[in-house]
């Protein structure tokens, strides 16, 4: 029952910038898994990678190396370091959720209408789809009166809370969360561990990222622990 | 997924075009120019892929070939080389081996071109109304009533004013003309839209009615759509996947967010830092 629906091995990756000729790493090595059901928390300092592993799993970097073999509904497993980008929008669309840090939306959009996107792209229903996000919105508890309004005024708050409940309607089978309640209040962000645990429950494989002990104790159910990648420059200067 | 379009090596060499051409341009040599024989290599070994109701980017400055490429697709100009396959609802064309009529045919009927200059996609002797009224004609509709009412639907979809209809685009300004190009393009619903830096020069808040506008049609129609453009805010707008073309070759090639937050070659890189 129990399925690993993501497995990463040896994942690494680091950034070539040409105009200084560096190759800066950024994940090193990483191994983990994400199991159907079950929350992996990936914790580990700044600068460790964290966010990269995700970023690398929606393919928005693309993997220097490793495998990232994920298994679809379907149950085909697709290593997503090699997937070609048609492979990967269609995984986006029905099965790979993301929840950046910082809300990212088409601009002069409803909220509302940005929850609903990702539902009406998969062929729900425009009005289905509405209910349906803004059932989420009041689940995250965003006042009404904002539902028509595009979130570029909003409070970080109030935007995190768009950006989550675009991610938790549609129901992945992987989601990925950055950070997901870093700038919310104690009131809302038990809410959205509410949803979390729904999710959960419902069989979503969650990847996140947490800060704080007490929630990966309170959600974490496999625990990763990223380490600094070792600069190959500073490697050299140790050594002299 | 749909696909739609299928390109393959697509090559346009403007001149007499020697052995060397290839070998001896690209952004390695930072010219399109030929040293030994002075051709202009505009585009060479372009290749790609596009489905239903996607839309696909093509960023570059200017010179880069990203117009070439799409002026051959719509038979505004000859390749030198390479293969483009149309997949039509259940028929393929190999659209450079198609004869005259067919092309015109392909163009009046299946595709759609919107150019940065409206001169080019409108005719200037003829009313607003007129220019879309023409290309109906072209696809059997002949009711006079009928045209109109489509024309004025067209019309009103592109937030033109329906009263000016019978005005002539030379009285327009020249965001208003873009959108009466969008109509006519629109009107026979083509599954496959080419888009030529659409809102390059156009003022802020239309760029945005425009860019829009271009994403509502292709939510509801499904269309599939080629954008060419030099501006990096409309790649990410529009664009799920992006080709980068420097020197008539495509340097990147990816999801557009993958080549805008980890861009893997050197232009891509200056180019994505350049952004203002």
């Amino acid at each position: 029952m129990k399925e690993t629906v993501l497995k990463i091995e040896n994942f690494s990756k680091s950034f070539e910038m040409h105009d200084q000729s560096k190759l800066i790493p950024s994940s090193s090595n990483v191994n983990l898994s994400v199991v159907a059901g079950k929350l992996t928390a990936l914790v580990g300092p700044t600068g460790a990678g964290k966010s990269t592993v995700l970023k690398s799993i929606y393919r928005t970097y693309l993997p220097s190396s490793g495998r990232l073999l994920y298994t679809t509904r379907t149950s085909n497993t697709i290593d997503l370091a090699l997937a070609d980008d048609h492979q990967i929008l269609g995984l986006r669309e029905n099965e790979i959720g993301f929840v950046t840090q910082f809300l990212r939306a088409l601009p002069r959009q409803s909220s509302e209408n940005i929850v609903a996107a990702p539902l009406i792209r998969k062929g729900v229903d425009k009005s289905l789809a509405i209910e349906a996000a803004r059932k989420m919105l009041q689940n995250l508890d965003l006042p009404e009166r904002l539902w028509q309004l595009s979130p570029a005024t909003f409070s970080g708050g109030e935007k995190q809370r768009v950006n989550l409940a675009r991610g938790f309607v549609c129901e992945p089978r992987l989601l990925l969360l950055d950070e997901p309640t870093a700038s919310l209040d104690e009131e809302t962000a038990e809410r959205v561990i509410t949803q979390i645990n729904a999710l959960k429950n419902r069989g979503t494989a969650i990847l996140a990222i947490f800060h704080s002990p007490q929630l990966i104790k309170r959600l974490g159910d496999i625990t990763v622990e990223l380490r600094s990648p070792v600069d190959p420059d500073t490697l050299v200067q140790r050594r002299h | 997924m749909t696909k739609v379009l299928e390109v393959r090596n697509l090559s346009k060499v403007y001149g007499p075009s020697c052995m060397e051409c290839y070998e001896s341009t690209g952004p390695e040599f930072s010219t399109n120019i030929c040293p030994a024989c002075g051709s202009i290599v505009a585009a060479h070994n372009i290749s790609f892929d596009l489905c239903k109701g996607e839309i696909l980017g093509i960023m570059g400055e200017s010179g880069s070939g990203k117009s070439t490429a799409v002026k051959t697709l719509f038979f505004d100009q000859e390749p030198t080389h390479g293969s483009a396959r149309f997949y039509d609802s259940n028929q393929q064309y190999d659209l450079f081996s198609l004869n005259p009529a067919q092309k015109r045919n392909l163009r009046n009927h299946r595709f759609g071109m919107v150019y940065q200059n409206p001169g080019l996609g409108l005719n200037f002797n003829v009313s607003a109304g007129g220019n879309i009224a023409e290309r109906l004609l072209m696809n059997d509709l002949r009711h006079y009533q009928q045209i109109r009412d489509r024309a004025c639907e067209l019309l009103s979809r592109t937030e033109v004013a329906i009263a000016r209809v019978d005005e002539q685009p030379g009285n327009f300004s020249g965001g208003m003309q873009q959108r009466v190009q969008i109509a006519k393009a629109l009107a026979i619903n083509p599954p496959l839209l080419f888009l030529d830096e659409v809102t390059t020069g156009l003022d802020l808040s239309v760029q945005a009615a425009i860019l829009d506008l271009i994403l509502e049609i292709q939510q509801e129609f499904e269309t599939a759509m080629i954008v060419v453009t030099h501006d990096l805010g409309v790649i990410r707008l529009l664009a799920g996947r992006t080709l980068v073309m420097k020197n008539g070759r495509v340097v990147e090639a990816g999801l557009t967010d993958q080549v805008i937050e980890d861009p893997q070659h050197a232009y891509t890189q200056q180019l994505v830092a350049s952004a203002l």
